[in-house]
């Protein structure tokens, strides 16, 4: 990168805002916008008010564009009302629900998130969080259920625990990539297959996980209250801390990949792993290290999903996250706060579901427009052509201000 | 996008032939010979080799389970000692060596698990043949993509665009036939996609395709409950193809009726397979395009279109995963389900590497998956006493297995994965 001021004097205005407008800011909120309006596109074509509209469309738009605009107007702002504040409701505390609705369901986005974020950044491809997950889920089901320990000390190490399992789990995938060259795609895929059935047998299995009465199904006890996660706000809102810990794990984020030696490493490596390992570091061995940390980041997500939970569990307690992580970490381009943004957006398309459902649209929507959103980010030539951006600038004025914030002493 | 960079998918490890194969060989097969022959269980076991209606009836074959175990673990060492002289040698061990050893310890664990029982192998054979159609098909897909070095990680979304196009265009036109061409066009659209940000845009192809993945789902997803829960009889209720026994064929003992007595699905893999693998081993076409996999640069040197190729090649082979699709739904259970392919995509592309790029050796891999499905479901009637979560996760443990021992030295074509900037 060269300095700003190789950078035309004249027009520097100019310049910044072509910087601004090309940067990957500005191309995932139009991205995000773009994804909204295909939604709606979708919304509009299964409307039924608005086809039959359309069958006298020539005789009267007027009344398809109005069923066109219902349909439109109904479904997002349902959304609104179902993951950020209810005007509908009467009392201030059910309507700002939504809004710790959406927390509660981004806080393991955000902390999953993080993970896969942090092996791209190496240059992994980590598909395997849902099996992490699911493998630190599992332990912490068991100190939360079959061991008793005192308050405090039980949530403590039933969290620990939970982490360093999936950071175990993960850390397999380096270890055999690193020692066979097996790819870690693969080894993901099949990693999360395995964990399903294990974490399966053991909540089938009486003597193993299943809940003291239970019938057939694979099902687990309520964590003890002991392990519990803490409710956040009192016990009017079910947001509890699992959602301060995915914050905690946002800055933890930021420390490793921007000051520490090893995101140094990490970075060094997923820029170029032949450079790395001509200046001397063993990439073999940064491989595994970051599938470590990027398992404990989705441990902290497993914490959140087993020790957030009131009643017993099933097997399908990684619900979609798995794959979610990716998106978010896709949306929020592996940086901390682009991966807090992302994993509060898809958190609200969460929490805005059941009311989508109330009003008679179907909340897979909300999957049709978070497969649009990441489609148009993974290809900015696509929406610099729609919305006529400026290709990539050489001027670094606004980065090497947003750096001089982020990092230690600004740009050197 | 700048920070996320993704090395060329399968990245070459070493060359000279290592003793891994046989050692792995040698433990499964002591494991094979101890836990299913010498601990095993003395009940007797039915092989069932017909089914009622079959033209050629053999009698069932009456044995002790553990007697099975201890012939084919004893088999097993033997092939297990031949591939470590081999490996001295320097020779790797051939690939039908590894397939009669595969196939071995499944009948030892088949024997083993039925003690007591029937073993219907027609049945478990004919299916097993039923679900590795759309693995093998989705395989055949990303193959002809990875031959001509684009990652296809879009079978999963392939397979579901296919599944979900084939029913519902099957129901509304009344014509299955249109269903299936539906299938392999929409499948070919999203390959045309991925071919176009890969080749053109230059976007990470891993990301492409598991963003496609995610699309794809998310769009069937709202469709099935916005639309065909509405109104299923009009919209999701396309039948299946008849079967179609082959005159001749279909009367051959044990093999007859599993492979010859089936859907025309079934029929045009048989057909695809071997053409795919005479176009890309036999014919100037396949060289070109296997060249451009290897290293396009040297391609573009003598003249081949690099883009263009890449860009058929992909595209075909979207139709190809179509048509895989087409048979989870109107090739087998007629309608539609959410999430119909349910990773089955993910499971081909497990097939692709551990077919290390090759038509017939993917076919294999794809038949052993079908065959593990089948084994769960037919275990689970049979109760053989360990837990059915532990054979669901058996064909995933062989690939891992597999793929860590046996092919992580082999190589993937040379480019997969990399973009080629002409210039």
């Amino acid at each position: 990168m060269n300095n700003a001021a190789e950078t035309p004097v004249v027009n520097r205005g100019n310049a910044v805002l072509k910087e601004i407008l090309s940067g990957g800011a500005t191309r995932a909120l139009l991205s995000v916008l773009l994804g909204f309006v295909v939604g709606a596109i979708f919304m509009v074509f299964s409307n039924e008010a608005f086809l039959t509209a359309a069958q006298y469309f020539t005789a009267r738009p007027t009344d398809s564009l109005a069923a066109a605009w219902t349909a439109i107007a109904d479904g997002y702002s349902a959304l609104f009302r179902g993951s950020i504040y209810n005007y509908a409701a009467d009392d201030i505390v059910v309507a700002f629900r939504p809004l710790t609705e959406t927390l509660r369901f981004a806080g393991p986005l955000i902390a999953s998130g993080l993970g896969i974020a942090l092996a791209f950044r190496v240059g992994l491809f980590n598909i395997g969080a849902s099996g992490q997950l699911l493998f630190g889920a599992l332990w912490a089901t068991w100190i939360s259920t079959r061991v008793s320990l005192p308050w405090g000390v039980h949530l403590i190490v039933a969290a620990l625990v939970a982490i360093l399992a999936s950071a175990a789990y993960a850390a397999v995938v380096g270890f055999l990539k690193a020692r066979t060259g097996a790819h870690e795609v693969i080894v993901t895929i099949m990693m999360n297959y395995i964990a399903a059935g294990i974490l399966t047998y053991f909540f089938r299995t009486p003597e193993l996980l299943r809940e003291v009465d239970g019938g057939g199904t694979p099902k687990s006890d309520a964590p003890a209250e002991t392990a519990q996660l803490p409710y956040l706000l009192g016990d009017q809102y079910t947001l509890h801390w699992g959602f301060i810990l995915a914050i905690v794990g946002v800055f933890a984020y930021w420390w490793i990949m921007e000051r520490s030696t090893m995101g140094y490493r990490f970075r060094m490596v997923g820029h170029n792993a032949d450079a790395a390992r001509t200046a001397g570091i063993n990439v073999e061995r940064t491989f595994m290290i970051a599938m470590a940390v990027s398992g404990a980041f989705v441990g902290l997500a497993a914490v959140n999903q087993a020790l957030g939970a009131r009643a017993g569990m099933t097997p399908d307690i990684d619900g979609t996250i798995g794959f979610d992580a990716i998106t978010v970490a896709l949306l929020g381009s592996s940086t901390a706060p682009g991966v807090l943004l992302a994993g509060l957006l898809f958190g609200a398309f969460k929490a805005g579901a059941p009311a989508m459902q109330v009003i008679g649209l179907s909340p897979e929507i909300t999957g049709v427009v978070q497969g649009f959103i990441v489609l148009f980010i993974a290809a900015p030539p696509l929406v610099r052509a729609i919305f006529r951006l400026p290709p990539p600038q050489k001027s670094t004025v606004v980065a090497d201000w947003w750096r001089s914030l982020v990092t230690k002493g600004g740009r050197k | 996008m700048s920070t996320v960079v993704t090395p060329g998918l399968f990245s070459q490890v070493e060359v000279k032939v290592s003793k891994k194969t046989p050692y792995l060989m040698g433990v499964f097969a002591l494991v094979v010979l101890g836990a299913f022959g010498i601990f095993g269980k003395t009940e007797t076991v039915a092989f069932q080799w017909s089914k009622e209606d079959d033209v050629i009836k053999l009698p069932d074959f009456l044995v002790a389970s553990n007697l099975v175990g201890i012939v084919l673990g004893v088999a097993l060492v033997a092939i297990a000692a031949v591939s470590f002289v081999l490996a001295l040698r320097g020779t790797k061990t051939p690939l039908w060596l590894t397939l009669v050893f595969g196939l071995s310890a499944v009948i030892a664990l088949l024997a083993w698990l039925a003690a007591g029982n029937s073993l219907p192998f027609a049945f478990i054979l004919g299916n097993a043949v039923v679900l590795a159609v759309p693995l093998a098909l989705g395989a055949m897909g990303g193959i002809m993509s990875e031959r001509v070095g684009v990652v296809n990680i879009a079978i999963e979304g392939q397979l579901l665009t296919g599944a979900f196009l084939a029913a519902v265009v099957g129901t509304l036109t009344h014509n299955l036939y249109l269903g299936l061409v539906a299938a392999m066009i929409g499948a070919a659209l999203l390959s045309m996609v991925l071919a176009a940000f890969a080749i053109v845009y230059l976007v990470d192809q891993i990301i492409v395709g598991v963003v496609l993945n995610v699309l794809v789902l998310g769009i069937t997803n709202f469709i099935y409950a916005q639309w065909l829960t509405q109104d299923g009889l009009n919209t999701n209720f396309p039948g299946t193809f008849p079967i179609m026994p082959i005159p001749g064929l279909s009367a051959i003992p044990i093999i007859g009726p599993a492979l010859f007595e089936s859907r025309i699905t079934t029929y045009l893999a048989y057909i695809i397979i071997p053409v795919l693998w005479f176009i890309l081993f036999k014919t100037r076409r396949g060289l070109r395009a296997r060249a451009v996999g290897e290293h396009p640069l040297a391609a573009d040197t003598v003249g081949i279109n690099v883009a263009r190729t890449r860009f058929w090649w992909v595209t075909i082979g979207g139709l190809v995963a179509g048509l895989g699709g087409a048979a989870l739904t109107i090739g087998a259970v007629g309608a539609f389900g959410r999430n119909m392919s349910g990773g089955q995509g993910f499971i081909a592309l497990a097939v692709v590497i551990l077919g290390r790029w090759h038509p017939f050796s993917a076919s294999a891999a794809a038949l052993l998956f079908g065959f593990s499905i089948v084994l769960r479901i037919w275990a689970n009637q049979v109760n053989p006493g360990i837990p059915t979560d532990f054979i669901t996760m058996v064909p995933y443990v062989v690939t891992l297995i597999a793929v860590v021992g046996f092919v992580g030295r082999v190589r993937a074509p040379a480019a997969d994965g990399q973009p080629y900037i002409k210039g």
